[in-house]
């Protein structure tokens, strides 16, 4: 098993990997988006406080969740890389980063157009809102550092630094709604104990959310590859990649 | 299922409706832009090659 | 000759301490930048002394950080730009160390400066002198680990271009949870409500803070001598 991680920090093992995996990635992403809306949409009851308007969950909660997904990625590949020294790792936190990004800005808005019919207002400087903001400034942070450098791998170097420093604000996203009197409600899902929701309710939403992890995987593998030609861009294997 | 009731939903429909259009949007982006970092990417890996006289 | 650690650390704390009184001007700007970013707010908002009480915890933390993140670029420049911190890199004593003398010489300048000079702006905000002692613990121990989250900052922007901008972009949405609780806790002081929970809070902060932080920001300088 462990030769298998080895291979892991071989360049050009990680692009054929990676661009092996996208179609079945985005395959099944878009089965279980696509059962994830249908269901969602169109056959879960409306709720009983909220009615019809819950029905943003099924695009607020998978982003929500997937932004600090992406930020812990790109943190562990980060790490991995700066300890191992293992230059993949820098390939899959750069790849990592304007996706969670994208993320984050996805949360952030689907999560203040449903704060408007049910708080009353876009926003409110609520812990678990207030971190997510700050989630969304250390991703872009992140990225401009590792651009700001002549050097490119000072820059990798330095953003990955940056991004496990970063990951303290990943337990205080999550846990600021059992930590603080918190606008926005408790966790129905990743908590211990049984989920707070009806099934009908729920399977559309974890299709969604696997929908959203496997979109991920696809598109961080594309951009993998991109950032893996990047940097091997001297060595001889990609003579025979970029052949066609 | 297209009736009133579904794009009005409820009443909230200006709210949910935008949520599903961003997100479709923002993976729409997201797929557009990972691919053309990648033939950025490959271009770029080319045009090194030819330069230093190696033929792809 | 073999100096011992602690000798060491207080030679380069006196170091610092001697360049930067050195130029004078240089120390008061960060101080003279404080009282002229809590003036600006009172004349943009034309309020009165009862009402600005109310923004005050606000004003003067946001004022605190701003001049703390302007002195902040100098931590490492000067001594990166003449090779100094290669030499001190290699002197033997530890890149720590170094680096703890360095920050902690560098609150002692700014921080610390802050807090003693915090009574006169409260005044001009109209914070209650009962209020006083709650201010500047909160803005002491909050000065203290911005010290430390700016030393990882400077260490990474080193060598960086427009390296001041990008400082304050890695360092402010770490310092937000910071500004919650000191600006928290001064407001209690001001209203009279027991101040505790967030006074706690910062100490918390602070402590975590400095003893993680030496560890990133020695981490992030040798990225940046490397």
């Amino acid at each position: 098993m462990w030769t298998w991680f080895y291979k892991l920090a071989s360049p050009p093992y990680v692009y054929g990997v990676a661009a092996a995996l996208v179609p079945w990635a985005l395959g099944g992403a878009a089965l279980a988006l696509c059962y994830g809306l249908i269901a969602g949409l169109a056959i879960a009851p409306p709720d009983y406080q909220q009615g019809e308007a819950f029905r943003m969950i099924y695009v607020h909660v998978p982003s929500a969740l997937l932004s600090l997904t992406v930020y812990t990625v790109m943190a562990a590949a980060s790490a991995v890389a700066l300890i191992w020294r293992i230059k993949v790792g820098h390939a899959v936190a750069s790849a990592a980063a304007p996706i969670g990004a994208s993320f984050t800005i996805l949360a952030l808005f689907t999560g203040s157009l449903w704060g408007r019919p049910m708080w009353g207002t876009y926003w409110a400087w609520d812990p678990r809102l207030t971190s997510e903001l700050i989630l969304l400034f250390l991703y872009v942070g992140v990225m401009s550092l590792r651009s700001a450098f002549e050097d490119p791998s000072r820059g990798d170097r330095a953003a990955a630094l940056l991004a496990t420093v970063g990951i303290v604000n990943v337990p205080i996203v999550h846990f600021s709604v059992v930590w603080w009197n918190s606008l926005h409600q408790g966790a129905t899902i990743v908590k211990l104990g049984a989920p707070s929701m009806p099934g009908s309710m729920l399977w559309p939403l974890l299709s969604m959310w696997l929908g959203f992890m496997l979109f991920f995987a696809a598109v961080l593998c594309i951009r993998l590859q991109g950032e893996v030609l990047n940097r091997e861009r001297q060595s001889t294997w990609v003579r025979q990649a970029v052949k066609s | 299922m297209m009736n009133n009731g579904f794009w009005s939903m409820g009443g909230y429909g200006r709210y949910v409706w935008p949520c599903f259009a961003f997100a479709f949007l923002v993976l729409g982006w997201n797929l557009w832009s990972a691919r053309r970092h990648l033939d950025a990417a490959r271009l770029r890996a080319r045009r090194e090659l030819q330069m230093a006289g190696i033929d792809p | 000759m073999n100096v011992g650690v602690l000798a060491a650390f207080n030679l380069i704390v006196r170091r610092e301490l001697c360049l930067s009184f050195r130029r004078p001007d240089q120390l008061l700007q960060p101080l003279v930048f404080f009282l002229i970013v809590t003036t600006l707010f009172p004349l943009g908002l034309n309020l009165q002394l009862s009402l600005l009480r109310d923004m005050s915890p606000g004003v003067l933390w946001v004022a605190a950080l701003l001049s703390s993140l302007l002195s902040l670029d100098a931590l490492f420049k000067s001594d990166a730009d003449d090779g100094t911190l290669e030499q001190l890199a290699l002197c033997g004593q530890g890149l720590t160390l170094i680096v703890v003398a360095k920050t902690l010489a560098h609150w002692l300048v700014t921080g610390a400066a802050l807090v003693v000079f915090s009574p006169l702006v409260g005044v001009a905000l109209g914070i209650p002198q009962s209020a006083f002692g709650t201010m500047m613990l909160s803005l002491g121990l909050g000065t203290l680990t911005l010290s430390w989250l700016g030393a990882i900052g400077a260490g990474l922007t080193v060598g960086a271009r427009r390296g001041n901008v990008l400082l304050s972009l890695i360092v402010l949405p770490l310092a937000m949870p910071l500004l919650i609780f000191g600006a928290g806790a001064t407001d209690r002081a001001i209203s009279g409500t027991n101040a505790v929970g967030p006074l706690y809070f910062l100490a918390a902060l602070c402590v975590f803070t400095c003893t993680l932080a030496p560890f990133a920001a020695t981490a992030a300088l040798r990225i940046t001598l490397e």
